[in-house]
């Protein structure tokens, strides 16, 4: 199959065999486990239970909320016995609302529902099972997936890409899931495919990957699923960049992969939405890559949601020496976090822990418009110069430039030689832009009301003025006519 | 360093002080060269450069309240003053690098702002201020190859002693002399233009800028490595050889060829050394090729018809002055829009 260029990129050491010859191993259950409302984009969910109730494996505890939202399912059995805040994997580790449960230690499950002819449903009703399920993007964007799934269907995809691309180094997660669970990965493949009645199904994968490439492509054959491998260049994962390589197009600025035909989903997505279909059991786990210099026995594990990352380092024998820095994904997009208590979540794809060589930062020196990072850019940007606005807190001069085109794939920070952290400028400066946006949309709202209220009151002042006019004309014609009438009784008398 | 740090969590393993000593390692072999042919005037010279250079940057920066190290770690002052040292003539006196290099550091980078925040490229600005300052020394050449010993060498580099018989003119300043004489190209050129010489860098000249092989090969690797690009280098060749090349084939006599152009002055050094700036040209692949083909145009211009012999310092000021604007219009397609910025449009295809 032909494929077509990316701008840009670049090629960070993959680090990959630290950790790509480790079969998924099942983490032993945690004694509690705590399970955030927010694990996706959009509105948190409400919880449906409360504390001392005890739940079975696989049972709702949290429903989605709004639109844009997802529901989240007990874990494990066991009983709930908190519903409050706890830390959340943030830079920040600030507490997040989250359902604390303690494990019974039993794993039983809830009553599922096999299908056993998942073709025979009606695309509706896979969306519909799917959003049940709590299904949201694994690869990291944690968007829900039966949204994207109705999105995708009303706006007419003729192309479903499934995303195998992995290009983050140290992580193996997607790697080993498709080694191991091609079958199942197919499966979920053809029936999202089936769910946005997509013509075309391409699955990239980088060819850093060749084990993963040859079991999907024994799993595809004889389906329409296309197996494609693609040069391993980060991002090569990211969802615009994985489109321009596999169909020569691009997203429209602002826009989405539904406005050119493409829906997107990473593989780790359509083997949960297999499970979902098939056997009815709704997202509770995950595939998480432990690894890192630091880390004595990097592995894959598959995690409860909710585990405390601490579980997973322990799992991996604990550190081999003390770590620099730990981060939640991978290197080049993940977050650092310091309280090893957070849990995994839908979307934590790897635990690193790494040691400063493996970093490679030293403090920034001025630039000198070597424009590497411009070379390295995937989405045509300056970031020199969007990084010189910035620092002067000209964010207008940003946008021109093309700040809300940013991916924040890190590749310009990674070949800055003056090591200028660059996506932390774009970062903070989309969040200031938002504050900003957010603020004027408040200040709009508040003056639209004001000028509500006074316009109210000067109806109710003028209607109040006219009542009176009224009210004085009507005395005033009284009188008039009282007096007209005196007058006639006058004159008639007189 | 802050306990929370941002995204990305790997950096390639590159610095600044490691670009600008792989630029250094480049300009070893054209330097070397230049100090066998030169002999110790061309070593005296060079060391005056550097260490005023370093000591004039500490200097000041000191004045600023920074911290000196760091600006010096950076190894940009001694590139500047590096690159100016091969600019000069080989049997200058010490003062013209002492004052060249502080004005590089100095008025040329510091009072910009340092590192990354000048507009022209300080080395060429001082090499500029030296020549419409001190014409006479700055166009006092020698002959090659003639090896004066170590004390006649600090007599010329110090006491501005020039040993009788040695001065010598370059070929561009004697085909302009010719010209004003009113003898044409081939007489000019008789007996003073050898083709393999000038490539090997045996010629009358300044310091480093002569052996043309050797900037070459340093240019080459500085590519090889990623250090610079070929747009600006290619295209400031270009720039001189095609408007050269052109005017030979019309007039023979009065405009000489490309090979000639190609090898004489500071041309080699300026295109791979000079313009690969990174400061001071484009930030775009498309604009540093327009700012390359700007250069050499000017160059050849200014060879042609200006009033000064070599023309690659001026038309890296001038070039220099232009690159905002070329930044300005000239920028990469950015992902889902168009040249001119528009979101592109939906196609469900």
């Amino acid at each position: 199959m032909k494929l077509f260029d990316l701008r840009g990129g670049v090629h960070p050491e993959g680090k990959k065999n630290l950790s790509d010859e480790r079969h998924i191993r099942a983490l032993p259950l945690p004694k509690k486990l705590y399970v955030p409302l927010q694990q996706h984009i959009g509105a948190p969910a409400a919880p449906v239970v409360n504390v001392g109730d005890k739940v079975l494996k696989g049972q709702l505890i949290a429903t989605a909320q709004g639109a844009v939202s997802s529901s989240i399912h007990a874990p494990t059995s066991g009983t709930v016995v908190a519903l409050g805040d706890h830390a959340g994997p943030h830079p920040s580790g600030l507490p997040v609302p989250t359902i604390t449960l303690e494990s019974d230690g039993e794993d039983k499950w809830i009553a599922t529902e096999a299908v056993a002819d998942p073709f025979a449903l009606t695309p509706e009703d896979i969306a519909a099972r799917v959003g049940a399920a709590g299904i949201v993007g694994l690869g990291g964007a944690t968007f829900p997936a039966a949204l994207k799934l109705n999105l995708s269907r009303s706006s007419g995809v003729q192309t479903l890409i499934m995303n195998g691309g992995e290009c983050e180094p140290y992580l193996t997660c997607d790697d080993r899931i498709m080694r191991e669970r091609a079958a199942g990965i197919v499966e979920g493949i053809r029936l999202i495919a089936y769910a946005v009645a997509a013509k075309e199904i391409l699955v990239g994968i980088e060819d850093n990957k060749p084990e993963a490439i040859a079991a999907m492509q024994a799993a595809a054959q004889g389906t329409a699923v296309n197996v494609v491998a693609m040069p391993s260049m980060y991002p090569m994962g990211s969802e615009k960049q994985i489109i321009q390589v596999l169909t020569g197009r691009e997203v429209p600025a602002g826009g989405r992969p539904a406005d050119i035909g493409v829906l997107v989903h990473n593989v780790a997505t359509a083997f949960a939405v297999q499970q979902a279909i098939r056997f009815g059991k709704p997202l509770l786990s995950r595939i998480v890559t432990v690894s890192g210099g630091a880390i004595k026995t990097a592995c894959n594990v598959e995690a409860l949601v909710g585990t405390p990352v601490q579980e997973l380092i322990d799992f991996a024998d604990g550190y081999s020496q003390p770590a620099a820095r730990l981060v939640l994904g991978g290197p080049m997009m993940g977050q650092q976090f310091t309280n090893t208590n957070v849990p995994v979540l839908k979307g934590t794809s790897g635990v690193l822990a790494l040691m400063s060589t493996e970093i490679g930062q030293s403090e920034a020196s001025p630039c000198i418009r070597c424009s590497t990072c411009v070379r390295a850019c995937p989405v045509g940007l300056l970031p020199l110069e969007m990084a010189a606005h910035i620092r002067t807190s000209d964010l207008a001069g940003a946008v021109a430039l093309g700040l809300k085109d940013c991916i924040a794939c890190g590749s310009c920070s990674y070949v800055c030689p003056a090591h200028i952290p660059l996506v932390h400028f774009f970062n903070y400066a989309k969040g200031d832009l938002a504050a900003q946006e957010r603020s004027k949309l408040k200040q709009e709202a508040t003056k639209k009301l004001a000028d509500a209220r006074l316009e109210r009151i000067a109806r109710i002042e003028r209607e109040r003025a006219e009542a009176a006019a009224k009210r004085k004309a009507a005395r005033e014609a009284k009188e008039r006519a009282a007096k007209e009438a005196a007058a006639k009784a006058a004159t008639e008398t007189g | 360093m802050n306990p929370i740090a941002h995204s990305p969590h790997a950096h390639a393993p590159v610095s600044i002080g490691k670009v600008m000593a792989t630029v250094l390692l480049a300009l070893v072999p054209a330097t070397l060269f230049g100090f066998w042919l030169y002999g110790w005037p061309a070593v005296n010279l060079w060391a005056v450069s550097l260490i005023a250079a370093i000591v004039g940057e500490a200097f000041v920066v000191r004045l600023q309240d920074r911290k000196v190290r760091p600006v010096l770690m950076d190894g940009s002052g001694i590139l500047t003053a590096w690159l100016l040292a091969l600019s000069l003539p080989p049997y200058a006196p010490w003062w013209i690098a002492v004052l060249g290099s502080l004005f590089a550091v100095i008025i040329g980078k510091q009072v910009f702002g340092g590192l990354g925040q000048n507009v022209f490229n300080p080395a060429m600005a001082a090499r500029v201020m030296l020549l419409i300052s001190f014409p006479l020394e700055m166009t006092s050449w020698v002959a090659p190859s003639q090896s004066p010993g170590l004390l006649d060498s600090l007599r010329i580099t110090f006491l501005s002693q020039p040993v009788d018989g040695m001065a010598s003119a370059s070929l561009l300043g004697h085909v302009k002399t010719e010209f004003t004489r009113g003898i044409g190209l081939d007489q000019a050129l008789a007996g003073y233009y050898a083709p393999l010489d000038m490539l090997w860098g045996s010629r009358t000249g300044s310091l480093g800028e002569t052996a043309a092989v050797l900037l070459l090969i340093g240019g080459l690797f500085l590519i090889a490595r990623r250090i610079i690009t070929w747009h600006a280098p290619v295209a400031m060749l270009l720039g001189v050889a095609v408007p050269a090349l052109l005017f030979n084939t019309i007039d023979a006599n009065h405009y000489a060829g490309p090979m000639v152009h190609l090898l004489s002055g500071g041309l080699m050094l300026g295109a791979f050394f000079i313009i690969t700036d990174p400061v001071t040209s484009p930030n775009t692949a498309m604009g540093q090729f327009i700012f390359g083909l700007g250069c050499g145009l000017l160059t050849w211009i200014i060879r042609t018809w200006g009033g000064y012999p070599e023309g690659v310092a001026f038309a890296v000021l001038l070039m220099n002055a232009a690159t905002p604007i070329i930044d300005q219009y000239v920028k990469p397609r950015i992902y889902g829009r168009d040249r001119k910025g528009a979101a592109l449009p939906a196609n469900k295809g």
